[in-house]
């Protein structure tokens, strides 16, 4: 998008990543989960939206490479208590995931893509259900530690409150949206919008399209694997549903509310989503009929998300 | 002489339907082509063999000696084929400047570069503003290219398809929906591009004023076959081709 980050936008997030930082001190144990509950969606639909606002693919089967990264980092930190390993293991094999099922989905536009996405996240969840003796089936992973920072011979740092847990998805979370930040300002993030607004153009422009979608497709499993891998040490267990296409609702749904177009648009819509449910499940266990029935009137009031009231659109 | 491209009986079927007929041509660097014909003649189809953007059910296509036929589009752009489109193709929500990056940074190997904001691409960047002055749009640079007025997206497209430096470039009806005013804007344009980018043009058009003024020769195809080719005198005084196309044209 042409323009540069008004400097007003500058100190806005300068504030915003100072009073996160101050969080643990201000607020009590359930505002900190919630707020890491927040981050890790706010990281899984910036992924998404790189290849949904970005490259203009809609996938519904975000939550496969999700599963993968959280059972991944499950399995790893069951075996070995590490957290890098757990986490990096964790986004390594939802990348491997995601760059395979990708060479096979990113051949398809459209519905054709979202149907093939759709499909393949719900291969990932019947395996969670299925294969019993890897994942636990229904029952899920459980006994996951929160195991420390370790880098062997080195350092030992212990994440197991919640507070400092808090701080890892934190600084994570920041690094990730940062890399995000300045990718889609580079050449790549470029070429990957123009394959969004002319497939043929792009062709003719000597950019190998589907080459291209691929590592969208790739990155945005990356981020989804990431997402995944912060979730199990913060509850200690893993199960299936995380792999369900609901999961995969929810990049789409965070994004649809903060915004397409925008590049807080995700971040803002990962909020807005779980303050949104905080709220209404205090009233009702029905809670997602009435977070639909927010969710149309709000789309229908922003059609481009609610960021789109800060952004300059031409027409 | 040899040609920078050579199509050797290119057949395209679509079903029943033989759009394109075992039509052989040679396109020389250098010389203007145009290829004209009525609706249907299979004018866009033969470009968009010769592109890429389909393959030939039989027959084969030379670029500078090499065989292209069935070669990806992204790779004949590479090696200096490219073109423009008949219905309007341009990137609507980047801005002008951004739409003429894309070829470059393209061409230049730095499509994929992840992690440094574009500004810094320097040389990309001096190149597309360098192609916008050629087309007259450098004050637009920061405008979303979709705002443009039908025209200025007509100049754009050309831009476009002169960026990754192409040797041969196929224009599909280059002044089709445009003013007077613009129209001569465009031809002049392209008179002015084939001589200082060494670019040879091969145009597709249904207006024969423009086809006259610009072509060096001229193409006339129908039913899916090449019926006459030459320099523009010879095809004006041909019989064949004022029976099918030009008499209905120039009565007109």
């Amino acid at each position: 998008m042409p323009g540069r980050l008004p400097s007003r936008t500058a100190i806005l997030v300068v504030l915003l990543v100072l009073a996160l930082f101050l969080l643990p001190w201000v607020a009590g144990k359930y505002p900190v989960y919630l707020t890491i509950q927040i981050l890790i969606l706010a990281v899984f639909s910036i992924g998404f939206n790189l290849l949904f606002g970005y490259t203009g693919l809609l996938s519904f089967g975000q939550a496969g490479f999700f599963a993968v990264g959280a059972y991944g980092c499950a399995k790893i930190l069951l075996a070995v208590p590490n957290l890098f390993l757990g986490i990096a293991g964790g986004v390594a094999l939802a990348g491997v995931a995601a760059l395979l099922l990708g060479m096979l989905s990113v051949r398809h536009t459209r519905i054709y893509f979202s149907m093939l996405t759709l499909a393949f996240g719900m291969m990932i969840y019947s395996i969670a259900w299925k294969w019993r003796d890897f994942t636990g089936g229904d029952d899920g992973l459980v006994g996951i530690p929160r195991a420390p920072l370790e880098i062997p011979g080195l350092m030992s740092l212990s994440v197991a409150t919640m507070e400092r847990y808090y701080y890892v998805v934190l600084v994570l979370s920041l690094a990730a949206i940062a890399a995000m930040h300045r990718l889609v300002r580079s050449p790549l993030g470029l070429t990957l919008q123009a394959i969004r607004d002319s497939e043929t153009r792009a062709e003719f422009a000597g950019v190998p399209v589907r080459k291209y979608r691929l590592v969208a497709f790739t990155v945005a499993g990356l981020y989804a694997g990431l997402a995944g891998a912060l979730l199990p040490p913060l509850e200690n267990t893993v199960t299936p549903p995380i792999a369900h296409w609901s999961t995969s609702a929810e990049p789409v749904l965070a994004t649809l509310l903060g915004g397409v177009h925008a590049f807080s648009g995700p971040i803002v819509g990962a909020f807005l989503f779980f303050i949104i449910k905080d709220i209404i499940v205090r009233f009702t266990e029905y809670w997602l009929i009435w977070f639909g029935v927010i969710v149309v009137a709000l789309v229908m009031g922003f059609p481009g998300g609610v960021m789109s009231i800060f952004v300059k659109r031409p027409k | 002489m040899t040609g920078l491209l050579t199509i050797e009986a290119a057949v395209k079927r679509f079903g029943d339907f033989v759009a394109v007929n075992g039509v052989s041509l040679t396109i020389l660097a250098g010389r203007l082509t145009a290829i004209i014909g009525p609706n249907g003649a299979g004018k866009t189809t033969l470009i968009n063999l010769a592109t890429g953007a389909l393959f030939p059910d039989s027959g084969a296509m030379r670029f500078k000696g090499e065989a292209i036929t069935r070669l990806a589009v992204h790779r004949r752009i590479r090696k200096g084929l490219s073109r423009s489109f008949q219905i309007m193709n341009i990137f609507a929500r980047l801005s002008v400047l951004q739409n003429l990056l894309v070829p470059v940074l393209a061409r230049r190997g730095r499509a994929g570069i992840p992690f440094h904001a574009i500004e810094q691409e320097t040389e990309a960047v001096s190149e597309a503003r360098q192609i916008l002055r050629e087309i007259g749009l450098l004050d637009e640079e920061n405008v979303p290219a979709g705002t443009l007025s039908h025209g200025d997206q007509r100049l754009l497209e050309l831009g476009i398809a002169v960026a990754p430096a192409p040797e041969l470039c196929f224009l599909d009806e280059p002044s089709s929906g445009l003013t007077p005013v613009e129209r001569s804007r465009v031809l002049e344009l392209i008179r002015r591009l084939s001589g200082e980018r060494h670019t040879t043009f091969v145009i597709v058009e249904h207006d024969m004023d423009v086809v006259f003024s610009l072509a060096d020769w001229i193409v006339v195809m129908n039913r899916g076959e090449v019926l006459a080719e030459g320099p523009p005198a010879e095809i004006r005084e041909n019989r064949a081709v004022r029976e099918v196309y030009l008499g209905e044209e120039l009565s007109a």
